[in-house]
């Protein structure tokens, strides 16, 4: 404050108002008011910030539960998971050759399928049905749906092509179709949003 | 404006020269609440309620903000999403009891406010217009409080809009139909409910306004002061930073203490268990109340019982909206050219022991049921009321000899005015 002059100071402090080492009481209650104005200040954008965030009956759906019991070898369905759709196949024989049969060296994301696989099921593959360029739902877990020129997905946006690993083949998406985490709660259940049981 | 001896602002850096030349905000802000507003020196701590006012309603708007964001102004959904605000929202339940403690704080402030002005004279000539605006916003702030106190949709939300908007059905001829319209509907329903979210968010951006045209008229003539005589020389002012914002801080701590006490420890205290009750358009509360802030009003509405010409339920319409209406006759009605309380000896016991009791009367009376002997407590509060601002204070002004008041501010303060004697304040004492 520069209009600390001119007032009376407390003569208890002596002729300069010293609180020993050159500090004076006014500096020190000032400090101490600006300190704790300024901290309980930017406590309050803690509740301000805290409330955009998922609120409890958002996090309450962050798993979902899905019975995979009635998806033959060759089909695919499409699931819920946080308001996204999840894809999950059960490749046949031949995918499972088809994806296997790529090296994986050669591909922009390089993964194989036993890596985008629960050990034990082999031929489930969950990936989100989220295309990682700019966020389409990809085409191809339906019936009749174009699944692009790999026989997995293809987004209609901008004509990215997934293999039947979901890995990314062709087109401008920097990634493979994500895999979230998921667990097998029995041999024919699983659980997407934890990664145990 | 300002007085001669008003500090100038002074960029110290470049760059706030720069900002000083295309956009001089630093200083208009320095002028208004910084050291370039030389403010009397002499102001107790009435003066503090401008300032918490003006807290109050930052406060309001940051959490009802963040509370609309949540919040879905749908009759269906209404209650269930205050609900979901109290339980599934991060730090919901705080921000949904600091936003409605909020209101409860805002008018205690308000009404200290107004009563500051009653009686140190704040609303007399050359201020009007501060005291004109401060009426405003005061009504504005009534219809807010309303609006935001139907969106929960409980039971007293649905009943209180139901006997609010039932106020203009009074009305004759037109009454009926400016009812149906407002509602747009014949009961409050999802169509009323969508319009009264829409004006309430809309309403507290235009008290802001009026807020600021408010403190402009008042750094016209500058903020009075507890002696009611005018600012005459330098020595009867200090800047407003540091003096008045240390001042004004410590009162804001005090104001958060009690407020957070409520918001805390005693969230509901203030509200109505009722309204925890889901909206039912066939069922009313055993006992139905607005707001402790409309108690007395709701008196003065409940106070007319018999037909006499007009019948009584126009009789008590027009004596609510009057008694608020009156405030703006005030600095006609009050001729003395005394200001301030101080000075009056008729006015002080008048003021202590006429207006604040029939106040207080009717905050009890307006919270009661309406049944004997609260409906004859009002009644006679009510004449008070009315009889103390077009009776008594158009008499006192002629009738009443006042004390003599100090020379200037820094006589009132030290006892002397050493410039005074000397001459050199020459402005004539008002």
């Amino acid at each position: 404050m520069a209009t600390t002059t001119g007032t009376a100071q407390p003569e208890a402090l002596g002729p300069e108002g010293q609180l020993g080492e050159g500090v004076r009481r006014r500096d020190f209650i000032n400090i101490a008011a600006v300190a704790a104005a300024g901290v309980g200040g930017a406590a309050t954008l803690v509740p301000l910030i805290s409330q955009m965030a998922p609120s409890k009956d958002v996090l309450a759906e962050s798993t979902t539960e899905l019975d995979i019991s009635a998806i033959e070898p060759g089909m695919a369905v499409k699931a819920v998971f946080r308001k996204q759709p999840v894809f999950v196949r059960n490749l046949t024989n031949a995918e499972i050759a088809a994806a296997e049969a790529v090296p994986v060296d050669s591909l922009r994301d390089p993964q194989s399928l036993r890596e985008r696989t629960k050990e034990g099921h082999g031929s489930i593959l969950v990936t989100m049905g989220v295309c990682t360029h700019l966020g389409c739902v990809p085409l191809g877990a339906g019936e009749g749906e174009n699944k692009g020129e790999f026989g997995g997905y293809f987004c209609p946006c901008h004509g990215s092509h997934y293999d039947t690993a979901g890995r990314i083949r062709k087109g401008p998406a920097p990634a493979n179709l994500e895999v979230p985490a998921y667990a097998f709660a029995t041999d024919t259940t699983i659980v997407i949003g934890q990664e145990s049981a | 404006m300002s007085f001669p001896w008003a500090r100038h602002y002074e960029p110290k850096v470049p760059f706030m020269r720069y900002l000083d030349e295309k956009l001089p905000l630093p200083r208009l802000i320095y002028n208004a609440i910084g050291a370039g507003y030389p403010v009397p020196r002499n102001l107790n701590y009435f003066w503090n309620f401008g300032v918490l006012a003006g807290f109050c309603l930052v406060l309001q708007i940051v959490t009802g903000i963040v509370l609309a964001m949540h919040y879905a102004p749908n009759a269906g959904i209404a209650f269930a999403s205050t609900e979901h605000i109290m339980r599934d929202v991060n730090w919901g339940w705080m921000l949904r009891y600091a936003h409605a403690n909020g209101a409860s704080m805002f008018f205690v402030v308000i009404y200290l406010h107004i009563f500051r002005g009653f009686f140190y004279g704040s609303y007399k000539a050359p201020r009007e217009m501060v005291w004109l605006l401060g009426v405003v916003i005061f009504l504005l702030l009534m219809a807010t409080g309303f609006l935001g106190y139907v969106l929960p949709w409980g039971q007293m939300s649905f009943w209180g809009a139901k006997v609010i908007t039932g106020l203009f059905g009074a009305i004759p001829l037109v009454g009926e139909p400016i009812q149906i319209w407002l509602l747009g509907g014949y009961a409050p329903d999802n169509a009323a409910l969508n319009r009264f979210f829409s004006l309430h968010y809309l309403l507290p951006f235009v008290i802001a306004g009026v807020v600021i045209l408010h403190i402009w008229a008042l750094h016209i003539p500058g903020s009075s002061n507890p002696t009611g005589v005018e600012v005459k020389s330098e020595s009867d002012t200090v800047p407003f930073h540091p003096y008045y914002t240390a001042k004004d801080g410590f009162g804001l701590g005090v104001f958060l203490i009690i407020y957070f006490t409520l918001v805390f420890f005693l969230p509901n205290y203030l509200g109505h268990a009722d309204n925890y009750i889901e909206a039912n358009p066939l069922s009313t509360p055993a006992h139905i109340v607005p707001e402790w802030y409309f108690w007395p009003f709701y008196a003065i509405l409940r106070a007319f019982t018999i037909d006499f010409i007009l019948p009584a339920k126009l009789w008590g319409v027009l004596a609510m909206f009057s008694s608020i209406l009156v405030w703006f006759f005030l600095p006609w009605l009050d001729k003395s050219p005394v200001r301030s309380g101080h000075y009056r000896p008729l006015f002080r016991k008048f003021f202590w022991f006429g207006l604040i009791p029939a106040m207080l009367v009717l905050f009890w009376c307006g919270g009661a049921p309406a049944e004997e002997p609260y409906v004859m407590f009002s009644q006679i509060a009510t004449a008070y009321y009315f009889l103390h601002f077009l009776v008594i204070l158009p008499i006192l002004s002629w009738l009443e000899r006042p004390e003599p008041l100090p020379f200037s501010i820094t006589e009132a303060v030290l006892g002397e005015d050493n410039k005074a004697v000397l001459g050199e304040n020459t402005t004539p004492a008002t």
